[in-house]
């Protein structure tokens, strides 16, 4: 029961790069537990996903050519089937949309822990998960009673697995029950008139805002840069702005030379989404926003002092 | 149809918060409905007078103090709550299994064909409970739900999931499911005056874990935190000083430093 089993992610054929990362988490786990590192790729071309998986330190693929897009009931079957097959105790999965979507699932089936949203962990006589909460503003550690569990993990906090391994390859079918949720398409919705992810400097407002007639506020600095407008998620969600203007994990990802966040707090999901910006500039009135811990400049203010003042600058 | 609405009163730290022990001090958290929730509760209500659902009851697990906060939910149109708590919930933190087991005692006996429920919880951040009960109650799921359908007459619920990057996934769950509901579903309504007075006649039904059949065992869990601390801050940011005015002058420098200029 000592070896790790990490489920990989695909989607429209594209493995997801949070799959290399569980990999060196999972390997990590499987040394500190002395057992084996497996790995499935399953639905889609699974041979294709099994060599490109069979990183450094893998020691098993087990490719589940069931269907061809994520179906959470295919996942959980295929997780279980693995878990009855072979030395795997404990399950590693990427704690994405789709991963929230089946691994709660595979925890209750199998009566095992389960810790979501893992930024790191330690494992002596057990696993002790470091996680955060309150929307990032701590950090804990949180200890799980037994050896066996499901654990979920951050995108970002690990270095993706490299090199080529020497990991066996086994191809498998598993039953599963009919799916009672069947996925009819996808939609993209961040399209539309503007491509912020082509913008060289953005102003980005965030809940900071607080009214939308103060949105006038941040399109004149807009204006007085030649910038381009985006929000963090609250704004788009009380449709202030439309989707397209989103930053952020579910919205587009940014990258460009000058990104300014306003009144945006700086939650994990935004900052998937505007890390790689060249030069970050934040005005907040929390000194302990986490938008700070990223910005190359901040001021601790009320925007609605600071902003007039910068389109004066401009004028 | 009838819809169960899983609602919690979160914690919010406030700006300046001090840690005590494994838990922020109770003197810096202020207390709300869940942000998720409250979309969760607005998708309930919206079934209800589209006359798709009969009765829309919320669920909580928390403390008398959430009574406050359940009204909320009963302010803007549920039918009436059930209050779940117990000196068990006390000892520590509860895991995803604990709150799955109690949910479950309550499907039991309310018999709901649609549970919602918040994708997460703005203050422990799980994201799991919807999707672990649909498992023990042999529901059908569909988690971070950002639009939905329900069409009683052929027994599905058309929703979209959000995925990441700006793409939505296209999903018909057959009812009866758990849907773990996305921010941005709807517009959450302000509870009306007429709806606050309304909900001080509403039921709230407080129940321990005995009235559900529960005793303190099943509700275990296998998690402890075991320390918080704030992150150190990995910040290098030069930090602008002084008043708005000089703030935004230094500011101006770096950005037409960095190219900016209309």
């Amino acid at each position: 029961m000592s070896d790790v089993l990490v489920v990989s992610e695909h989607r429209r054929g594209e493995l997801r790069d949070v799959s290399y990362e569980a990999i060196t988490a999972g390997r990590e786990l499987a040394d500190a537990r002395g057992g084996d590192l497996r790995v499935a790729a399953i639905g889609g071309d699974v041979d294709g996903f099994a060599e490109d998986l069979n990183r450094e330190g893998v020691d098993a693929v087990h490719a589940v050519a069931n269907g061809e897009e994520f179906d959470h009931n295919v996942y959980q079957s295929a997780v279980g089937a693995l878990l009855e097959r072979t030395d795997a105790g404990t399950v590693v999965i990427p704690n994405s949309v789709n991963g929230l979507d089946y691994a709660p699932a595979v925890a209750e089936e199998h009566d095992l822990p389960l810790v979501t949203d893992a930024i790191g962990f330690e494992y002596d006589d057990g696993l002790t998960v470091t996680r955060e909460m309150y929307g990032s503003k701590v950090e804990t550690t949180v200890d799980v009673d037994g050896d066996r569990f499901v654990l979920t993990v951050r995108g970002g906090e690990w270095a993706p697995a490299e090199g080529v391994g020497d990991a066996t390859v086994e191809s498998v079918e598993v039953d599963h029950p009919e799916s009672g949720a069947r996925v009819t398409g996808f939609e993209e919705v961040a399209g539309g008139d503007v491509d912020i992810s082509e913008a060289d400097v953005l102003v980005s407002v965030g809940r900071g805002i607080e009214e939308e007639e103060n949105l006038e506020l941040v399109e004149e600095l807009a204006d007085a840069l030649g910038a381009t407008l985006s929000a963090s998620r609250p704004i788009v969600d009380n449709g202030w702005l439309p989707k397209n203007r989103q930053v952020g994990q579910s919205g587009k990802v940014v990258t460009p030379d000058v990104y300014i966040a306003i009144g945006i707090s700086g939650a994990v999901q935004h900052v998937a989404g505007m890390k790689g910006s060249d030069t970050i500039v934040a005005i907040n009135t929390d000194p302990n926003a986490p938008i700070f811990d990223i910005a190359d400049y901040g001021v601790v203010g009320d925007l609605f002092d600071v902003v007039p003042e910068l389109i004066d600058e401009f004028a | 149809m009838k819809v169960l609405v899983t609602v919690k009163e979160v914690a919010e730290p406030d700006d300046d918060f001090a840690i005590e022990g494994t838990d922020i001090a109770e003197a810096d958290l202020e207390y709300d409905l869940n942000e998720w929730d409250d979309y969760a509760v607005e998708a309930a209500v919206q079934l209800a007078e589209a006359g798709i659902a009969d009765e829309v009851v919320a669920v909580t697990i928390g403390p008398e103090r959430a009574e406050e906060t359940i009204r909320m939910a009963l302010a803007k149109g549920a039918d009436r709550a059930v209050r779940v708590w117990d000196d068990a919930f006390e000892e520590g933190f509860s895991d995803v299994a604990a709150k799955v087991t109690t949910f479950e005692a309550v499907v039991e006996a309310e018999e709901p064909d649609l549970v919602l429920g918040g994708v997460q919880a703005a203050d422990t951040g799980f994201g799991a409970t919807g999707v672990a009960l649909a498992e023990r109650i042999g529901f059908e799921h569909a988690a971070v739900v950002n639009d939905l359908e329900v069409d009683a007459d052929a027994g599905v619920a058309r929703v979209h999931r959000e995925l990441e990057g700006g793409v939505e996934e296209l999903t018909d769950v057959d009812l009866p499911a758990v849907l773990t509901v996305q921010t941005g579903l709807n517009e959450p309504r302000y509870a009306s005056l007429r709806g606050i007075r309304q909900a001080q006649r509403k039921e709230i039904d407080a129940k321990d874990l005995a009235d559900l059949g529960l005793s303190a065992a099943d509700v275990e869990s296998a998690l402890a935190i075991t320390s918080m601390y704030e992150p150190e801050s990995e910040s290098d940011a030069e930090i602008i000083e002084g008043d708005a005015g000089e703030a935004a002058g230094r500011l101006a420098e770096v950005l037409r430093e960095k190219g900016v200029s209309a």
